[in-house]
């Protein structure tokens, strides 16, 4: 059994008089690579700052591991993508708490170069960050959450706004890294391109709806109260990939 | 005797003065200061920030003015009074901070005029505040931007990456154990010190535009943050060295001629932006 990293009880959160989380339980362990979905709206990213901590429940608990270090990679769109800094800046900038000198110092230069070679970005670092590709800007802030010695990442809508192949690299950095005893945590859309290919699934609606494997997860049942619709499940090379039921499939099947 | 020789001592004559010698020093330190801190601003997209405590702090000089307190202590109290009005609106009432920060510090500098106009100022001439002037400069006004000077250096030198990472992605900081609350607040400290030391040269109603447009150019010109600080940094004390020599040559008001000649910085970066950035740029390879 795995060491638990975090471990949410009873967790309900609230803005201003609405609900966003009622009652939630969960735990990441050490080693989890664990993928949060839902629609839009239903919590995802709440549930993502309360387990860091930096929402406060209105009831329940977050208990986490003492001395955890946690790194949280944001949505591309929240970033200033004007902001002046370049690769090395950005992810420099990570190792921020107590007394630090101003410039990256010699080590933290090494340190930087070798995330940056091990991520795919080798000799990128005095780059600025918007003339980076769409998966180079993503594991740039990988880089940042890596720096900063963390045990658990965060990613928020990692493959948001990213094609096919980027995605495809981005998820496939994140079973490498995980195998490499990172814990991750992350939240989607993206059912069949990402959440289908994690080891473990919460499906959230303000609470939790299902937990388990993309097997035990991803099932009609679950995900039509999770989405709020009707949606169908198909078997394709020993994977789940679910579709949408549009109405009038299910009045011909119906009829 | 040459032409050249007649302008160097042209140039040079107001040297003669103390009360110059104190503007230029203060005027220098003045504009790298507002270069600095206006970097933060400029980036945090809280230029508006800069010119409504300018404008509330205007209402604290007035008052404590007319009180007889010290002008310093007047308007950094009425400044940070300002400033906790503001955000007990924003959290009170769903109003947008830029609209606060209009009805609040608009009202403190009304407030301030009509003190002003009714009983007279027992302060600096209202004129030199809002406009500024050389000739309203002290040696305490020297020893104030010196030290609000190695405040701001050491504020930076210490908390930089904190800094930086609360200005880049001030979500992310916290959530990673910043202390981005501390640091918001000391970073508004540090502008009201900034507002209230660079008054007497760059006037009330110009300070915004010593807050902005050095860090404006300096964005301009680089996509490297401590560079972009550095040359803000620079290009404000340019601006207030010529400005203010420009001040006494032309016999205007020193804020003017400081804010115009970092206009011309803004032209000829704008101008020549591309060159000039591949020149300055970014360095290729890490820091």
């Amino acid at each position: 059994m795995n060491e638990v990293f975090i471990q949410a009880t009873n967790l309900t959160v609230t803005y201003g008089s609405e609900p966003v989380l009622v009652e939630v339980d969960l735990e990441v362990a050490e080693g989890d690579l664990l993928g949060i979905v839902g629609p839009s709206g239903s919590g995802k990213s709440t549930l993502l700052k309360a387990l860091l901590g930096s929402v406060a429940p209105l009831s329940g608990q977050v208990e986490r591991r003492a001395g955890l270090t946690v790194g949280l990679v944001p949505q591309v769109e929240h970033i200033d993508w004007s902001f002046p800094v370049t690769v090395a800046e950005c992810v420099g900038m990570a190792r921020a708490r107590g007394w630090r000198t101003p410039w990256i110092t010699r080590s933290e230069r090494a340190e930087i170069c070798e995330i940056t070679e091990r991520l795919g970005l080798g000799g990128l670092e005095g780059r600025h960050i918007r003339d980076l590709s769409g998966g180079q800007q993503q594991r740039v802030f990988l880089a940042r959450a890596l720096f900063t010695d963390a045990k658990v990442i965060f990613l928020d809508e990692p493959t948001s706004g990213l094609d096919v192949r980027t995605r495809h690299e981005v998820l496939h950095l994140l079973g490498e890294l995980n195998e490499q005893g990172l814990t991750i945590v992350l939240t989607t859309h993206d059912l069949n391109g990402i959440a289908a290919h994690l080891p473990r699934i919460v499906c959230l609606n303000t609470t939790v709806i299902g937990e388990g494997s993309p097997n035990e997860v991803l099932i009609p049942d679950v995900l039509e109260r999770t989405y709020g619709s009707p949606m169908r499940v198909l078997e394709h090379g020993g994977m789940r990939v679910v579709v949408d039921s549009p109405l009038f499939l299910l009045d011909e099947k119906s009829a | 005797m040459s032409g050249g020789a007649v302008l160097a001592i042209d140039f040079l004559k107001p040297f003669e003065f103390e009360f110059f010698r104190n503007g230029i020093i203060v005027a220098t330190l003045a504009g790298a200061l507002c270069g600095v801190v206006g970097s933060y601003v400029v980036l945090r997209n809280m230029s508006y920030i800069g010119h409504g405590l300018s404008h509330a702090i205007f209402g604290g000089y007035a008052v404590a003015g007319l009180l007889g307190i010290n002008l310093f202590l007047g308007a950094g109290a009425w400044g940070l009074l300002a400033a906790l009005t503001i955000g007990a609106i924003v959290r009170s009432r769903p109003i947008g901070s830029d609209a606060a920060i209009g009805v609040v510090t608009t009202a403190a500098f009304a407030f301030g005029l009509v003190i002003v106009q009714i009983y007279g100022s027992n302060g600096p001439n209202a004129d030199a505040l809002l406009f500024g002037n050389v000739l309203g400069v002290t040696l305490a006004d020297v020893w104030l931007i010196i030290g609000v000077s190695i405040c701001a250096l050491a504020f930076i030198f210490l908390g930089y990456r904190q800094l930086l990472f609360t200005t880049f992605d001030a979500e992310v900081a916290k959530a990673t154990g910043v202390n981005t609350g501390l640091i918001d607040g000391l970073l508004m400290v540090l502008l009201s010190a900034t507002v209230i030391s660079t008054m007497n040269v760059l006037g009330v109603t110009l300070i915004a535009a010593s807050l902005v447009v050095p860090a404006v150019v300096a964005r301009m010109l680089t996509d490297s943050f401590p560079r972009m600080l550095i040359l803000a940094g620079v290009i404000g004390a340019v601006s207030g060295f010529v400005g203010m020599n420009a001040s006494y040559h032309l016999d205007v008001a020193s804020g003017p001629t400081i804010v115009l000649t970092s206009a011309v910085f803004f032209i000829v970066a704008f101008a020549a932006g591309v060159p000039l950035r591949r020149r300055i740029g970014v360095a290729h390879g890490a820091h």
